[in-house]
C-alpha cells in the first residue's frame, strides 16, 4: 500500500467541491440501466483511493462505547464533554512517575499531520489527516525500568459526562495496551487533532492514541492514564471476548472474525457505488512494522 | 361488517403500505441521505423489514383465533410474499451492491460465518414457499401444502438468530425479536393440543 504524503491531501474546500461533483454525478448514473455498473464501478474506483474521507464522516460515524453504542452518539452526545483541565498520569514501571497538564503535552511536542489509515475489525475504513506526533517522543523523557515489558493506555472514566458508562457494556474504564516496542515504533501517534483542526471530542479529545496497523479499537481515546507493566494487559475488548478480539489485533486479512470479513473492507463514503477494497496485512504499513513480529505465529498471536 | 369490494380495497391499501419501506429506502438513496455506510444501511433495512414482516405473517393465524374472525388469512400470503421480496432484496444488496457479486468471496463468507450461512439457508428455504404460493399448487400438493409451508416456523428461527449472531455487543433487539417470534410460535403448539384435548 501507497503511503499517505501530506503533498497528496487535497485542502478540505477542494475536497468538498469534488465531493459535491460526483454526488451530482452519482445521482444522474443511478437512474441508468443495470448494464452500465461495470462502467459506473470503473468511474468511481479512480475517485476515491487515497482521498481522505470527509471531514464530516470522520467526526459523525465513531464507534466510541462511551458516548453510546451508534455510530452517530458519539458526536451527539459529547459536544458537552469537559476536556479542560486534564491532566494524564504516567506511571507503573517507571523511575519517576508524573503528571503532565494537556497544555504542557502540547506546548512541549510539536504536532505535524500524519495522514493514516483506520481500519476498524467491522469492515470499514478511512483515511484521516490526523494532528499528532509519535508516541516515542514521549516514552523518551522517562526512564523505564528493565522490567517494563507493556504500556497500558487508560480512557478516563466519569459517568456523569459519558452516558455509555452507565451501563456494563464494556469494563470501564477502558484500558488498552502495546508492548514496549510496538509503543516505541515512530507510527505510534499521540493524536490532538484532525484536519488541522483541535481534535473534536468524538474522536478522542483532548487526547488519544492511533496505531494504524492495528484494528482501530486498540487506539484509546480521551486517555488520563499511561501505565507501564509487566505483564500483558487485560484490554477492554479482549476482556469483554477473548475468542474475537486478541491483544495484538493485527489488521491480518488471513485471520478471520466471526462476523465481519477482514478480507476486504469498505471505505467509509457516502457514495453506494464506492466499491469495497481489499484488506492488506498490518494495514498496508507491513515494510514499517512487520519486522516488530518477525518469527511470531500471527494467527496464533491475532 | 366489511363488504367484499371494502376488502378489496383493503388488498390495495396494505399491499401499497407493504411497499412504502422499499420506497423510503429509495428515496433516502437517490437524495443521498444515508449515512457514511451507505450500503450497510440499505442491508440493515430491508433486513429489518424481513424480520417485520415475517412476525406480520406469523401473527395472521393467532389473531385470527383470536378474533374469531377469518379476514386475517386473506392476507397471510401476500405478508409471506413480502418476506420473500425485503430478504432477496436485503441478499441482492449483499450480493450485489457490497460484494459486486464477488462469489467467491461470498461463498467464503457463507461458509465461514455461521450468522451468513443461517441467513442464506434462511432466503432458500423461503424459494418452495414462494413457488408454492398460488392457488394451482395449493391444489396440486394438497395436503402437503400445508406440511411445506410449515417451514415459516424455521425459517423465522433462522432469521432470528441470524439477527442475534451478527450483533457485537448489544443483543437487546434481537432478543426481543426472537422472543416475539417465539411467542408466535408457541401459539401454533397451544392451539395444536388443545384441539388434540
Amino acid at each position: 500500500m501507497k503511503k499517505f504524503n501530506y503533498s497528496e491531501i487535497t485542502p478540505e474546500k477542494i475536497y468538498k467541491k469534488r465531493r459535491y461533483f460526483i454526488k451530482s454525478f452519482g445521482c444522474g448514473l443511478g437512474s441508468l440501466s443495470l448494464g452500465s455498473l461495470s462502467l459506473i464501478n470503473n468511474a468511481f474506483a479512480n475517485v476515491d483511493k487515497n482521498q481522505p474521507t470527509s471531514f464530516k464522516n470522520i467526526t459523525t460515524y465513531n464507534n466510541y462505547y462511551e458516548f453510546g453504542t451508534n455510530k452517530n452518539d458519539p458526536h451527539l452526545k459529547s459536544q458537552s464533554f469537559k476536556t479542560k483541565p486534564w491532566t494524564i498520569k504516567i506511571e507503573g514501571e517507571i523511575e519517576k512517575p508524573l503528571e503532565l497538564s494537556i497544555e504542557e503535552i502540547l506546548s512541549s511536542f510539536a504536532s505535524e499531520e500524519r495522514v493514516l489509515k483506520l481500519r476498524c475489525v467491522e469492515g470499514w475504513s478511512m483515511i484521516i489527516p490526523w494532528m499528532g506526533f509519535s508516541l516515542n517522543k514521549i516514552i523518551n523523557k522517562i526512564k523505564l525500568k528493565s522490567n517494563a515489558k507493556f504500556v497500558e493506555f487508560e480512557t478516563i472514566y466519569d459517568p456523569e459526562q459519558m452516558i455509555g458508562q452507565r451501563r456494563p457494556i464494556l469494563n470501564w474504564p477502558y484500558k488498552e495496551g502495546l508492548r514496549i516496542d510496538e509503543a516505541m515504533h515512530p507510527l505510534t501517534t499521540v493524536v490532538t487533532g484532525l484536519y488541522g483542526k483541535s481534535l473534536p471530542n468524538q474522536n478522542g479529545a483532548p487526547l488519544r492514541i492511533f496505531v494504524p496497523w492495528k484494528y482501530g479499537f486498540k487506539s484509546a481515546k480521551a486517555i488520563v492514564k499511561i501505565k507501564f507493566v509487566k505483564d500483558i494487559p487485560n484490554t477492554a475488548w479482549m476482556n469483554a471476548s477473548p475468542r474475537e478480539y486478541g491483544f495484538y489485533s493485527n489488521v491480518n486479512p488471513n485471520v478471520n472474525h466471526p462476523r465481519w470479513s477482514q478480507a476486504s473492507e469498505r471505505p467509509i463514503s457516502d457514495n453506494i457505488f464506492s466499491p469495497r477494497i481489499k484488506t492488506l496485512m498490518f494495514n498496508g504499513y507491513g515494510d514499517e512494522v512487520s519486522n516488530l513480529y518477525s518469527g511470531m505465529d500471527l494467527k496464533k498471536y491475532f | 361488517m366489511l363488504t367484499q369490494i371494502n376488502l378489496r380495497y383493503l388488498k390495495v391499501i396494505i399491499f401499497t403500505l407493504s411497499l412504502v419501506p422499499i420506497f423510503f429506502i429509495i428515496y433516502q438513496i437517490i437524495t443521498n441521505q444515508l449515512g457514511p455506510e451507505p450500503i450497510k444501511d440499505i442491508t440493515h433495512h430491508t433486513g429489518k423489514w424481513t424480520l417485520y414482516f415475517i412476525v406480520i405473517t406469523l401473527a395472521m393465524t393467532p389473531l385470527k383465533k383470536i378474533t374469531k374472525s377469518n379476514i386475517w388469512i386473506n392476507y397471510r400470503r401476500m405478508f409471506g410474499l413480502f418476506v420473500f421480496f425485503y430478504a432477496s432484496v436485503h441478499l441482492m444488496t449483499y450480493v450485489g451492491l457490497d460484494y459486486r457479486f464477488d462469489l467467491e468471496s461470498i461463498g467464503d463468507d457463507i461458509i465461514k460465518k455461521k450468522y451468513i450461512f443461517i441467513g442464506f439457508s434462511a432466503w432458500l428455504l423461503l424459494i418452495p414457499l414462494a413457488v408454492t404460493s398460488n392457488k394451482r399448487m395449493m391444489k396440486i400438493l394438497k395436503e402437503k401444502w400445508k406440511k411445506l409451508h410449515r417451514l415459516i416456523y424455521l425459517i423465522s428461527l433462522f432469521g432470528a438468530i441470524h439477527y442475534l449472531w451478527l450483533v457485537k455487543k448489544d443483543l437487546t433487539e434481537p432478543l426481543i425479536f426472537l422472543t416475539i417470534i417465539l411467542i408466535l410460535l408457541a401459539f401454533r403448539f397451544r392451539f395444536k393440543s388443545n384441539y388434540f384435548n
